[in-house]
């Protein structure tokens, strides 16, 4: 009685638990697994330089006597105050806006000419790319001997009865001999990429443009343009980073002069770290030089809106 | 958090990197035999197997020192890479330090002090010294000469050098002359060694005799713009633009391969001259305004204070430069050792050239000439100098101008 007056105490389970290696947490595992190699990547050769630029910025290390001084904001006193930095900046900007019009220009159109279907295009392309891949210094050490005074370029314009200048020892020459010498190196890459932009233009909306009466300008302007836009986006923010950096070609052909001519930003800052031993200081420099590749990358993304006609 | 988490490591491994940037080590302790590092500029086959040799044979009596390594990293940016190096916490247990960054390396107090041998010349030390201390061997002293192709200087119908030396009348005038002779055949008239209108300290060759110095004995005082200096640069001026003399800006005329008539450079460039198809000759600097004068480069051995065996590179330079070994390397860099500067001696390593030549040019340039040009923070001030300069290397320049602009650009750098 006793026995059947007491029910057994009803067999609760336990909840039961969900297993932890649910579909979710193993996607995410495998998807932290595949970015981690370019995380470590990025905190090595990113964040950890990044860091040690800010923390440099704010001492004066003296390498040959081996001390390191915090000096707080003086690196950056002093870079307001430098009067050797206006010049670098001009510079810089002479570079930049000379390099990048022309070179989209010019890519541009080497691109619409290579597009079109005649004998020889292939062989042209390969002429254009080639310099891409050719090592920088190399191809900066043989235009140095081409624009010697008494180089090969200057033999050629004698030939056909004209005096070339003294390319790397004029100040408004030396820098547009710069700026050639790395429009050529460059412009094949930017030739590429929008060939590529061309070829996925649909052709039936240069059919409607010219059944609708549009002159070839036209169709360019109002089909071509809007339709690669993008790739001119890429390629813009790509050749404004590229043009900041420029150093090998101004360390080989003039070393910042005549006078500081072509002293970029990116020389300036080699000159003050490696060759003048203020490592602080170059550092500061290396730091503007950032928040002016990213201002400007900014500014070009955020007017995207404006002029990219469509993004994939 | 896990932005903040990646922060964290990120600065602990600057702070980690940091440590190891800050200064060298000193595990002159630790066991096993000491490897040493010696940085050099040249990558000429003969003198590291000279300098090979020699540690070859300083091992056979020292079982404690292991490897003996010469690194060679090109001329060209030489001292960038070797304070990179340093900065970089890789610092080398030796090495070759050129004369324009002496005064650098030993005012900063990177070089350790070596014992000074009682037979250098005081001439060849003095820019290696602080508070009576010695701070680097100054293991080639090499005196400026002008090399002469006597075939170009002949065929211009000048007469050669070497005979207006023994007549007395060998000056910058007959050089410029001569110079503009061979220059009108299309062949280069005077090379000024490394000089391509960048290097313009190489022009001390020449100014110095005009009795100019680019700054004070002190180096607080600018020299550009004193009147020596001026009527010098006037002179190389006219010698570039009006005599024709010299190869202007920008065009390049290689000596060696047969293309000018003269080149102003150190004496331990004479093996390039071994395999030469023209004749040539040595002679001393040109007499300026000044009178006859002489102008030295030099070079030093230094033991880095951050090295890893400081005691142990102490005492193979010590080796390395002793009575014997610098016999050895007097064939190619001018001993700055009394007892060696002999014709005899300098003669058997330098068969190129001939007793007269190591008398005049050499012995007697390096007992009284004046070592190149050399200033704390040198680096920027030949950046400064050149910047400055540039205007000069114009046929129209005012060269008084130009220099004035020079000490306006410099004094305060000097002034540091």
């Amino acid at each position: 009685m006793t026995l059947l007056a007491s029910k057994p105490a009803p067999l609760v389970r336990p909840p039961e638990r969900a297993p932890y290696w649910t579909m979710r947490r193993r996607d995410e595992l495998a998807g932290w697994l595949m970015v981690a190699p370019q995380l470590v990547g990025i905190v090595a050769f990113v964040i950890v330089p990044l860091g040690l630029v800010v923390w440099y910025s704010l001492h004066e290390w003296n390498v040959l006597a081996g001390t390191f001084d915090f000096v707080g904001g003086a690196n950056f006193e002093q870079l307001a105050s430098d009067p050797r930095l206006g010049p670098a900046l001009r510079a810089t900007g002479l570079f930049s806006v000379g390099l990048v019009v022309l070179n989209l220009s010019l890519a541009l159109f080497l691109a619409v000419l290579l597009n079109q279907k005649l004998r020889g295009t292939v062989v042209f392309r390969t002429l254009f790319f080639s310099p891409v891949v050719v090592t920088l210094v190399a191809w900066t050490i043989v235009w140095g001997f081409l624009l010697q005074d008494n180089g090969g370029i200057n033999g050629f314009l004698d030939l056909i009865g004209l005096d070339g200048p003294n390319w790397l020892r004029g100040e408004s020459t030396a820098m547009i001999s710069v700026i050639v010498v790395q429009l050529f190196k460059g412009v094949g890459l930017n030739m590429v990429l929008f060939l590529a932009a061309l070829q996925g233009v649909p052709a039936e909306l240069y059919e409607a443009a010219r059944i609708d009466g549009a002159s070839a300008w036209a169709r360019f302007r109002r089909v071509t343009v809007p339709l690669i836009s993008p790739t001119i986006l890429l390629t813009s923010i790509l050749t404004v980073v590229g043009s900041l950096q420029v150093f090998a070609q101004i360390a080989v052909l003039t070393q910042g002069g005549p006078g500081t001519s072509t002293t970029v930003l990116v020389y300036y800052l080699y000159q003050q770290a490696f060759q003048f031993h203020h490592f602080g200081y170059g550092a500061t420099i290396s730091l503007l030089l950032f928040v002016i590749v990213l201002a400007l990358t900014v500014l070009q993304w955020r007017m995207r809106r404006k002029w990219v006609f469509h993004e994939s | 958090m896990r932005f903040r988490s990646l922060t964290a490591a990120g600065t602990v491994a600057a702070m980690l990197a940091l440590a190891g940037c800050g200064g060298g080590s000193d595990d002159a302790g630790a066991s096993g035999p000491a490897d040493l590092r010696m940085t050099i500029w040249s990558a000429n086959a003969k003198h590291t197997a000279l300098f090979e040799q020699i540690a070859a044979e300083y091992k056979k009596t020292h079982p404690d020192v292991g490897k003996i390594t010469f690194e060679s990293i090109p001329i060209e940016n030489y001292t960038t890479a070797l304070t990179t190096q340093i900065g970089g916490g890789n610092v080398p247990d030796l090495a070759w330090i050129l004369e324009s960054t002496a005064q650098d390396f030993v005012t900063s107090g990177a070089l350790a002090p070596i014992d000074k041998d009682p037979d250098l010349l005081p001439s060849t030390t003095k820019t290696w010294e602080k508070d009576g201390q010695l701070f680097a061997y100054p293991f080639s002293t090499s005196p400026l000469g002008v090399f002469v192709n006597t075939d170009l200087v002949t065929a211009a119908g000048r007469p050669a050098p070497a005979q207006q030396v023994a007549a007395g009348n060998w000056t910058w005038e007959q050089a410029t002359a001569t110079g503009a002779a061979v220059q009108k055949s299309g062949k280069g008239g005077i090379v000024v060694g490394d000089f391509d209108y960048k290097g313009w300290d190489t022009l001390n060759s020449i100014w110095a005799g005009w009795g100019a110095r680019p700054w004070s004995e002190d180096g607080k005082t600018c020299g550009f713009d004193q009147p020596e200096m001026v009527a010098a640069m006037t002179a190389i001026h006219k010698m570039v633009f009006t005599d024709q003399a010299m190869p202007g800006p920008g065009v390049t005329k290689d000596f060696f391969a047969g293309d000018a008539a003269m080149v102003v450079t150190q004496i331990s460039r004479a093996a390039l001259l071994e395999k030469a198809k023209f004749k040539w000759d040595l002679v001393p600097l040109p007499k300026g305004p000044a009178g006859e004068y002489a102008v030295v480069g030099q070079a030093g051995i230094g033991v880095l204070k951050r090295g890893k065996h400081v005691d142990a590179a102490k005492d193979f330079l010590a080796f390395f430069s002793n009575q014997e070994n610098s016999a050895k390397l007097a064939a190619f860099f001018p001993p700055p050792r009394k007892s060696q500067l002999t014709s005899a001696v300098l003669a058997k390593a330098n068969p190129l050239l001939k007793p007269a030549q190591l008398e005049s040019v050499v012995i007697d340039g390096i007992e009284r000439g004046d070592i190149k040009t050399s200033h704390t923070g040198y680096a920027e001030l030949q950046q400064t100098v050149r910047a400055a300069l540039d205007p000069l290397w114009k046929p129209d320049a005012d060269v008084k101008a130009v220099m004035s602009g020079v000490c306006a650009k410099v004094n305060p750098l000097l002034a540091k």
